[in-house]
């Protein structure tokens, strides 16, 4: 890491236009940050960071396996159709974010893939040693009107992923996409892509109206349980979901829409037992903050001691499965009022729960410093959250950062 | 008293921005509307490059007499710093961060002599 030192310097800077956007430069506070925390001695897994795979539609539309849809997908060489079911965004908030406008312009060094180079930038720069990397649009694919195009996409995404770009960097992970709409799809993506190296679990997109308990999951977690691959759910936001129709801005949606699924999946999670009845199996609630899971406990817990015959599963109350049972990535931290966070990682017991994660290069990302700089956490806590949690998690990693130790 | 010398007038009136450590802090300087801006370059949220971010008037809502929304517009008087890693605007004025109150930027004084822009630190 090129180390940014303290010298009296008086430079230039060309605002925003930086002539080819480069991801250590924008980030060049986040490294300042990182030297003076000394996070060298720390280990730091990010479990939810991103990529815009839109940029590379040319590359991973090849690999569709149905012909007439890849037909579709590629019917304008050079210039891939979009085959997603999007609506307006504002993650760019207007413009004022600059590395929307520069991270699709970001060049390669040498010859590897241009992710390859903007991923390492971002993740030296802010001090992560390990990062998990998901697709961006494809969140968006439960609520795909055809399903099948799901299908297609998490197969020829993955194997774009796997093959093409994986392999260049050790440090980059993935949880494989699963395309829940298709169990025997998802059975079948956990069977050719789970010994893959690089791949460390599987993620389902939380956006979309699957009962997670229905009884055609169960030989799907049971054999996750049996790999003891960890399985996330990914919030992203809806706009076009009926409840939002009168929301008018972007602040609304999202700032419920990456938990109303979250608070459906966990409740029926919960309710229905499956802790109990796979209680090996590792499930991960990724980008839903925190605020969301005392508001769960407090509700679920008043409910079923008055209803417990409704759930006949649990052994013990709602809140305790949700604060011993589930794992929880970070971001986006609610921070705005430090007694509340205090008392929430109290609650979900987030010294052994939580994971940090930054959702980099997404616009309300986390630095590792909203952890590390928590008045009223202990330096084990911190060390926990930032990244040996993780390790418990992912069993896959864990063997590698001990193999790694092991050879010096 | 201590002065410390950016850039030449011309320079910042172009739209130059600079970046200067003075006494291990990292400053910005820059002119806007025939004006010179000094803050440090450290956004209050996640320490993020606030000097690099978009100057941009603050949007304000236009409401009737009967408080219905009749459309939004950019202020004319009032322009914002607008901080590049997540969007946390600041008063170009007086660097009073516009969604937290009594939050602030760090102000630096300029002086400018003989077409020389000089950031001003007292002890
Ligand atoms: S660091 Fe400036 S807005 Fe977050």
């Amino acid at each position: 890491m090129e180390h940014l030192g303290e010298t009296n310097l008086v430079r230039e800077m060309a605002v925003g236009k930086r002539e080819g956007f480069n991801s250590r430069e924008h980030l060049r506070n986040a490294q300042l940050q990182a030297e003076a925390r000394g996070y060298e001695d720390v280990l730091i897994v990010d479990v939810d960071a991103h990529h815009y795979e839109n940029q590379y539609f040319g590359e991973i539309f090849k690999y569709i396996e149905d012909p007439v849809l890849r037909h579709l997908a590629l019917q304008r060489e050079g210039n891939p159709a979009n085959i997603l079911f999007t609506a307006p965004n504002n993650q760019f908030n207007a413009g004022r974010l600059l590395r929307y406008g520069g991270i699709p312009h970001e060049a390669a060094e040498g010859k590897e893939h241009p992710e390859t180079t903007r991923s390492r930038r971002q993740r030296e720069a802010i001090g992560i040693n390990y990062q998990v990397v998901f697709p961006t649009p494809m969140l968006a694919l439960g609520m795909h009107p055809d399903p099948q195009i799901e299908t297609a996409l998490a197969w020829a995404y993955t194997r774009w992923w796997t093959e093409e770009v994986l392999p260049q960097d050790n440090s980059v992970k993935s949880m494989v996409y699963l395309p829940f709409f298709d169990v025997d799809a998802s059975i079948r993506m956990v069977e050719t892509f789970g010994e893959m190296p690089g791949v460390i679990g599987f993620m389902v997109t939380s956006t979309r109206y699957a009962a997670v308990h229905d009884n055609k999951y169960m030989r799907l977690y049971a054999m996750l349980e049996e790999r003891g691959m960890p399985l996330g759910f990914h919030a992203a936001f809806n706009q076009q979901e009926r409840l939002f129709e009168g929301m008018n801005r972007f602040i609304s949606v999202h700032s419920l829409g990456f938990v109303l699924n979250t608070l459906i999946h966990a409740t029926n999670m919960i309710i229905n037992g499956i802790p109990e009845r796979f209680p090996n199996l590792k499930l991960l609630f990724i980008e839903s903050g925190l605020a969301w899971i005392p508001f769960l406990m407090q509700r679920l817990d008043n409910e079923y001691l008055m209803r417990s015959n409704e759930a006949p599963l649990l052994k013990k109350l709602p809140s305790q499965y949700l604060a011993e049972n589930f794992y929880y990535s970070s971001q986006p931290l609610e921070s705005g009022n430090m007694e509340a966070l205090e008392l929430t990682m109290k609650m979900i017991n987030a010294k052994s729960q939580l994971l940090y994660s930054s959702d980099y290069p997404h616009w309300d990302f986390d630095l590792p410093s909203v952890i590390w700089d928590l008045p009223f956490l202990d330096n084990q806590s911190k060390r926990n959250i930032l990244g040996l949690n993780s390790l418990e998690v992912f069993p896959k990693l864990k063997a590698e950062v001990l193999g790694k130790m092991k050879n010096g | 008293m201590a002065d410390t010398f950016i850039a030449k007038a011309e320079a910042l009136e172009t739209g130059q921005r600079f970046l200067a450590s003075i006494s291990g802090t990292e400053v910005v300087v820059f002119g806007h509307k025939g004006r010179v801006f000094a803050y440090e370059n450290r956004c209050l949220h996640q320490g993020g490059p606030v000097g690099e971010g978009m100057i941009l008037g603050r949007v304000v809502a236009v409401l009737d007499a009967e408080k219905r929304l009749l459309r939004e517009e950019f202020s004319e008087t009032e322009d914002q710093l607008i901080c590049p890693w997540h969007g946390w605007a600041y008063s170009l004025e007086t660097g009073d961060c516009a969604g937290l109150r009594g939050a602030r930027l760090r102000k630096f004084e300029v002086v400018t002599e003989k077409g020389d822009v000089y950031v001003r630190t007292r002890d």
